[in-house]
């Protein structure tokens, strides 16, 4: 009896139910922590798929940085009373039930094509070898994402920049 | 992969002596630390239960366990009784990460001291301590109290801040051994320490893991002149305990990942290597209760300045020179 | 550089800490080793007598309206002899804070501090100490005064014969 399957299907139904709470939970903080809980099954079944970088990056990156600066934020602005949010109404959910329509037929194509899964080499992909297919082959994709994240950068700090008071004051 | 019961057996035998040594260790770095912070101040320490008060850390845990179990009414029933395990179950994961001695022959097998040797080892324990946030900043939420609030509000922007510089200083130990597999780092420094070639990156990452653990003088998330005890201000028995517990296992943790990572990990002459690394690992430890002793708290935007304006950068700079310099030698 | 004068700080101050940890402590181990507190020291509130054997205290009231916690009861009584005494008179320990006030108000040297600061009780109970309690049997710190000596006007003595007073002045006389 193999284990993986089982643990793979496992986590898979965490992951799937603890994303359906994240977004049903009216209280943001505990959205977070079903979203962080939904990071944590799909790591670990990045490192099943014999992924251990991704499924590390998942962690320090998603879980590890990103959700604990929303968190920051949503501790220091205090979000009100989420218990008196209105539920979305029909309209809201259109675009919702238009992409799970689109996930929906990915799954039924994939079950009806019946392609062979490739099945996960047990030994992984090494940190070198990721690397070196990252910045060799895809060096040049990297640079333009890492463009575009300064260009953010440089956007946010000309955003939060204090006008000088000599504009301020003539406009 | 080929499980031979042997194998099986000494995982666990591993697990569970790494396991029981380490909350040990963590109990008496508590009483070490009472005792040596009593002899900087010129006072005793606690002496009474047993011989040289070696009993306290016992007394202390029947104490906690005696203690009601109090969730405040206006709080967050779930997420305040699962923050302190989610601040101290990292902290001991991370440990099943660190060799702590070289690899042994038992009946005829080599086994390694370490409880796994992942091939992304550096990177969990990167991703570990970054989730050690959730137990602060959960706490001290949902105690609904200001004290906790502001207490978890300081640790949150603490520990994302120091995370950068310290996984920024260990970046040029992954040159210099090439590879993130703990067991590699400790072997590539069998001739000359890490520390040698990096003592800025050492020293980063000192500083680094002094705010990991939240120690003085980078206590503010816990800050008792201010904050009564920041995030964990409405905890009270045994789960105060395992914030309490837990800050003392990240000490260790982290002591026996920086002499992984800069001192040599288990290597050192004439002694046995469980036995340097332990000594190595202690010695942190002491530093550490020894800085405790010393040191007043910073202020926040001083701890912000020394993080952002100081150490990040200072890593990267340090990333860049390493860099060269591994290219010109080839 | 403000940077060298932050690193040589912090090494003094490491340097320092490390010389005081091998310091003897000047701990007082308490239950084995006890302290002599100096005789003006404030704890366990007694009763004095004067010197001739006889309360001090008048159950004036005085340290109990200066008792800032409220702890001091007691009862007015007068002897035969027209002396005032206190009937009864309580202080409750588990609410004194040692302040010394009492003994400060007081005009007759009778309630004063001692040094046995060895008060505790399990029952709070023990700690209401009644006037049986509190009654010494010597003068305390004041081994001369006699408050009646001084101002017992016609109860211990005839006017003009207290300690220091001058006889009586003959308001009819003509001389000076
Ligand atoms: S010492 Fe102070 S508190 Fe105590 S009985 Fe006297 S006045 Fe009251
Ligand atoms: S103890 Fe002193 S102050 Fe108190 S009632 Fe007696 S004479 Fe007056």
């Amino acid at each position: 009896m193999n284990l993986l399957p089982i643990l793979f299907y496992l986590l898979a139904a965490v992951m799937v139910a603890a994303t359906i709470f994240a977004i049903t939970e009216k209280h943001p903080v505990h959205a977070i922590a079903y979203l962080v809980t939904s990071f944590f099954a799909l790591a670990a079944i990045f490192y099943l798929l014999a992924a251990p970088l991704v499924a590390m990056f998942e962690v320090i990156i998603y879980a590890g940085a990103i959700m604990v600066l929303f968190m920051f934020v949503i501790m220091m602005l205090d979000p009100g009373h989420a218990d008196e949010a209105r539920r979305p109404g029909l309209l809201h959910w259109l675009p919702a039930l238009f992409f799970a329509g689109i996930i929906l037929a990915a799954l039924v194509m994939g079950a009806a094509l019946r392609q062979a899964v490739p099945v996960p080499i047990s030994t992984g992909l090494g940190v070198k070898e990721f690397s070196l297919a990252l910045f060799r082959r895809y060096g040049v994709a990297i640079e333009i994402i890492s463009m575009q994240l300064l260009f953010a950068v440089v956007g946010a700090l000309y955003l939060g920049k204090k006008r000088s008071p000599s504009r301020s004051e003539d406009s | 992969m080929t499980m031979v019961p042997l194998h099986i057996l000494a995982a666990l035998l591993k697990v569970s002596v790494i396991l029981v040594a380490i909350l040990t260790l963590a109990a008496y770095m508590v009483f070490a630390e009472r005792r040596l912070l009593a002899w900087i101040q010129d006072r005793k320490g606690p002496n009474r239960v047993g011989p040289f008060g070696l009993l306290q850390p016992l007394a202390d845990l029947i104490k906690l366990l005696a203690k009601e179990d109090f969730c405040p009414p206006a709080g967050d029933k779930w997420l305040f009784y699962l923050a302190p395990a989610m601040a101290a179950i990292p902290a001991i994961v991370t440990f099943a990460l660190v060799p702590v001695g070289a690899p042994v022959d038992l009946f005829g097998t080599v086994v390694d001291l370490q409880i796994v040797d992942l091939n992304v080892g550096l990177l969990l324990f990167l991703a570990l301590s970054s989730i050690a946030v959730y137990g602060v900043a959960l706490g001290g939420w949902a105690s609904n109290s200001k004290y906790a609030l502001l207490g978890s509000i300081r640790g949150l922007a603490q520990l994302i801040s120091y995370e950068l510089s310290m996984g920024l200083s260990l970046v040029p130990v992954v040159m210099l051994a090439r590879s993130v597999r703990l067991s590699e780092i400790v072997s590539a420094q069998a001739g000359v320490w890490f520390i040698v070639y990096q003592p800025l990156a050492f020293l980063i990452f000192l500083l680094s893991i002094l705010a990991e653990c939240k120690r003085i003088p980078f206590d503010l998330p816990e800050a008792e002149g201010e904050l009564v005890a920041g995030f964990h201000t409405e905890y009270s028995g045994m789960r105060f305990g395992l914030f309490f517990v837990g800050e003392y296992i990240n000490i260790i943790v982290l002591g026996g990942l920086a002499s992984t990572f800069f001192l040599g990990g288990w290597h050192g002459p004439l002694l046995p290597p469980v036995v340097w690394f332990t000594l190595k690992t202690l010695s942190f430890a002491f530093l550490f209760i020894w800085l405790r002793g010393t040191l007043p708290r910073l202020r926040y935007d001083q701890l912000m300045h020394l993080g952002w304006k100081l150490l990040t950068p200072l890593a990267l700079v340090n990333i860049l020179v390493t860099a060269w310099w591994l290219y010109l030698k080839g | 550089m403000s940077l060298f004068d932050d690193i040589s700080g912090v090494i003094t101050g490491m340097w320092t800490t490390w010389k005081h940890i091998f310091r003897r402590p000047v701990t007082i181990q308490y239950p084995e080793e006890k302290r002599q507190p100096s005789p003006r020291y404030r704890a366990r509130i007694i009763l004095t007598r004067d010197p001739d054997g006889g309360e001090r205290c008048v159950a004036c009231y005085l340290c109990s309206a200066a008792c800032p916690v409220d702890c001091i009861s007691m009862q007015a009584g007068e002897r035969d002899n027209g002396r005032r005494f206190a009937v009864w008179f309580r202080i409750n320990f588990s609410r004194c804070i040692f302040c010394g006030l009492c003994a400060e108000a007081c005009p007759t040297m009778a309630i004063q501090m001692t040094p046995d600061y060895e008060i505790c009780q399990r029952d709070i109970m023990e700690l209401l100490y009644e006037k049986e309690d509190l009654l010494v049997n010597h003068c305390g710190k004041e081994p001369e005064y006699n408050f009646y000596r001084h101002a017992g006007i016609g109860i211990t003595q005839p006017r003009g014969e207290g300690d220091g007073e001058r006889p009586p002045v003959d308001v009819r006389g003509l001389l000076p």
